[in-house]
């Protein structure tokens, strides 16, 4: 990076220097709704990692004669059917839905990434058995592939990752297959080639790098999806397993008790809607910081 | 445009056989015989002797290698035979007959209202950009696209049919016998399936026509002293609305998808709900099947997409 800069330096007059760090932080600061989203996702973060602390009950077991009960100042959000407290169980359902995406998205982006970069690179005949495999993939709706595997594979926390991983990774191989192609036309990666360095040495130290940006752009936006897919599942029943807190699976347990007690249905929908939001909103502002022209692309 | 349709069938065919080995092979992953524990299910209740079980494995060609099974499957598939369901002892085919016209149905009108009004709503935002009119359509497509189908479904449920009491909350009735209460029947199903679709088409719709109208041809139109409808209409609609295009091929999906969740809650008797009932019934041949037809037909009308788009935009046709 430091000889493309000072070779740019010689022929051309500089531009006024503003740190590229500065750059990025004004432009994805600049819209409040940008902020709202970065300021909800670091409150729900904090309350994944500190559910223990937060929770005013037990999420997993309740008092039978407390069962139903509508929102008062003892259960601020009431609770379900065995008197377990639905705040308790929503915020231990943040756990779960930010451990499903952010594990997802960190697996499906390795394994994809690495298939668009070798299919990208190489060309001819990986490129078309892997991207022909990517299209099959993304022949499936999402969610019709995540329950196909969800059910092959018997629900719970981590066959639901394993699911959405799936379903998930071949936008990272297309988007990173794109990318590869442009990045590789480059005079560098010929000067690269043409000094003798691997195809090792210049697909992970030129090629990459500046896949980055849009990578990050697409994970910020995908894990609204993802978070949204596992809450799908769960709501099915083919996502995560009682007695474990989930938003998808709490909306489902309410439903019965519906003409009763509607928070319980209503309050984890709120909760996921807010996160997909957030998460929306961070990806446009990390897309309009680091690489506009990725508008309408990603 | 010969070259790139046949180009783009070959592509399809080859993406369609890759289809067939995802959804066979990984059905067979299932851990353990898909008789046995379906028929486990049952034993529970009367009992199922090995000797029955034979035969049923035999039936269901379980007994023949696996390269055999799914040459079986795909010839069956080619010849129009889609498998025999183990949970409702019928023809898959006959099965997905009977429901297809139901997700259909709703399908069609979601489509049709997403499309007026989602379009509507992006051109709306982006003529009048930086509007009102802009703040309101950007901000409800933005909440629009992070509403839980599942949980829009619930509400609704509550406040128009339990609250309320205007319309039924479940069920579906042929059109062709009682279209009235088929209407009512059917309107918060379709707007659920619709919302999300709605919503990602509004914000397409806005982006690409502010892209168009950045053009120097929009400038040209708007010197020449055109009106602002027919610069509109008549020169930015037309490139504007060609990436709109490509939502069609997606909304296929999102149908499909919002069909598997609709349909459980409203119980209606169609492809979704069917697909949902055959995982817990672990109906692996209806499974196997139905996902297959599915993507076939977003497949298909992603090749149907690719080649209008190739019709509309020459410089994809020879890209």
């Amino acid at each position: 990076m430091t000889g493309k800069n000072t070779i740019a330096e010689e022929f051309q007059e500089a531009p006024p220097r503003v740190s590229e760090w500065r750059r990025f932080w004004r432009v994805f600061l600049q819209r409040r709704i940008v902020i709202f989203g970065m300021v909800v996702l670091l409150i729900l973060v904090i309350i994944a990692i500190f559910a223990n602390f937060l929770a005013p009950y037990d999420p997993y077991r309740g008092e039978m004669e407390d069962s139903l009960q509508q929102p008062n100042s003892t259960y601020w959000l009431g609770t379900d059917i065995q008197g377990r407290d639905t705040l308790s169980r929503l915020i231990f359902g943040t756990r779960t839905a930010l451990m499903v995406g952010f594990v997802t998205v960190g697996i499906a982006a390795v394994i994809g990434v690495t298939l668009g970069l070798i299919a990208g690179y190489f060309g001819g005949i990986p490129s078309m058995i892997i991207m022909r495999i990517m299209d099959a993939l993304m022949g499936f709706p999402m969610l019709i592939l995540a329950m196909l595997f969800a059910a092959v594979l018997g629900g719970g926390i981590q066959n639901v990752i394993i699911a959405l991983s799936i379903a998930t990774l071949p936008a990272y191989a297309r988007v990173m297959n794109g990318l590869t192609l442009s990045i590789r036309e480059n005079d560098y990666i010929m000067a690269e080639q043409a000094m003798g360095s691997s195809n090792i040495r210049i697909m992970l130290g030129h090629i990459l790098p500046n896949a980055i940006p849009p990578t990050i752009v697409l994970i910020t936006l995908q894990l609204g999806g993802i978070i949204m897919a596992e809450a799908a599942l769960s709501f099915l029943g083919i996502g995560i397993k009682p007695p474990g807190a989930a938003w998808g699976a709490m909306v489902n347990d309410g439903y019965r008790y519906l003409s009763q007690n509607p928070v319980l249905s209503f309050a984890p929908g709120i909760a996921i809607m807010l996160v997909v939001f957030a998460f929306n909103m961070v990806g446009d502002g990390l897309r309009d910081a680091l690489d506009p022209r990725l508008r309408g692309i990603l | 445009m010969t070259a790139y349709i046949i180009r783009r069938l070959l592509i399809a065919i080859i993406i369609l056989f890759i289809v067939t080995l995802i959804v066979f092979f990984s059905i067979r992953l299932l851990p353990g015989d898909p008789l046995v524990i379906f028929l486990g299910q049952q034993a529970t209740q009367g009992g199922v002797s090995t000797a029955e079980l034979d035969r049923l494995r035999e039936e269901y060609g379980l007994n023949d290698p696996i390269m055999v099974q799914y040459g079986n499957w795909i010839w069956g598939i080619l010849h129009g035979d889609l498998g025999k369901s183990i949970y409702y002892h019928e023809d898959v085919g006959i099965l997905m007959g009977e429901r297809f016209p139901i997700t259909l149905h709703l399908g069609l009108l979601a489509f049709i209202i997403n499309i007026v009004i989602g379009v509507l709503m992006g051109l709306a935002a982006a003529i009048r950009r930086g509007t009102w009119i802009d703040a309101v359509t950007t901000t409800l497509a933005n909440v629009g696209i992070c509403i839980p189908v599942f949980w829009l479904a619930i509400l609704m449920i509550y406040f128009f049919g339990l609250q309320l009491g205007w319309l039924p909350i479940y069920g579906y009735t042929s059109p062709f016998k009682d279209f009235w209460l088929n209407t009512q029947q059917v309107i918060m199903p379709v707007f659920c399936m619709a919302i999300t679709m709605m919503a990602t088409t509004a914000r397409l719709a806005r982006s690409s026509m502010l892209e168009v109208t950045r053009q120097d041809y929009i400038r040209t139109a708007w010197s020449k002293g055109l009106r602002e409808r027919s610069v509109i209409m008549r020169h930015a609609l037309k490139n504007g609305l060609i990436p709109v295009i490509t939502l069609l091929g997606i909304g296929l999906g999102m149908v499909f998808a919002g069909s598997v969740l609709v349909e459980t809650i409203f119980a209606i008797p169609g492809i979704g709900r069917l697909l949902v009932t055959s995982i817990f019934a672990q109906d692996y041949v209806v499974i196997q099947s139905g996902t297959l037809v599915i993507a076939m037909i977003i497949i298909l009308s992603n090749l149907l997409v690719d080649i209008s788009y190739g019709w509309l935009d020459p410089r994809i046709r020879f890209g």
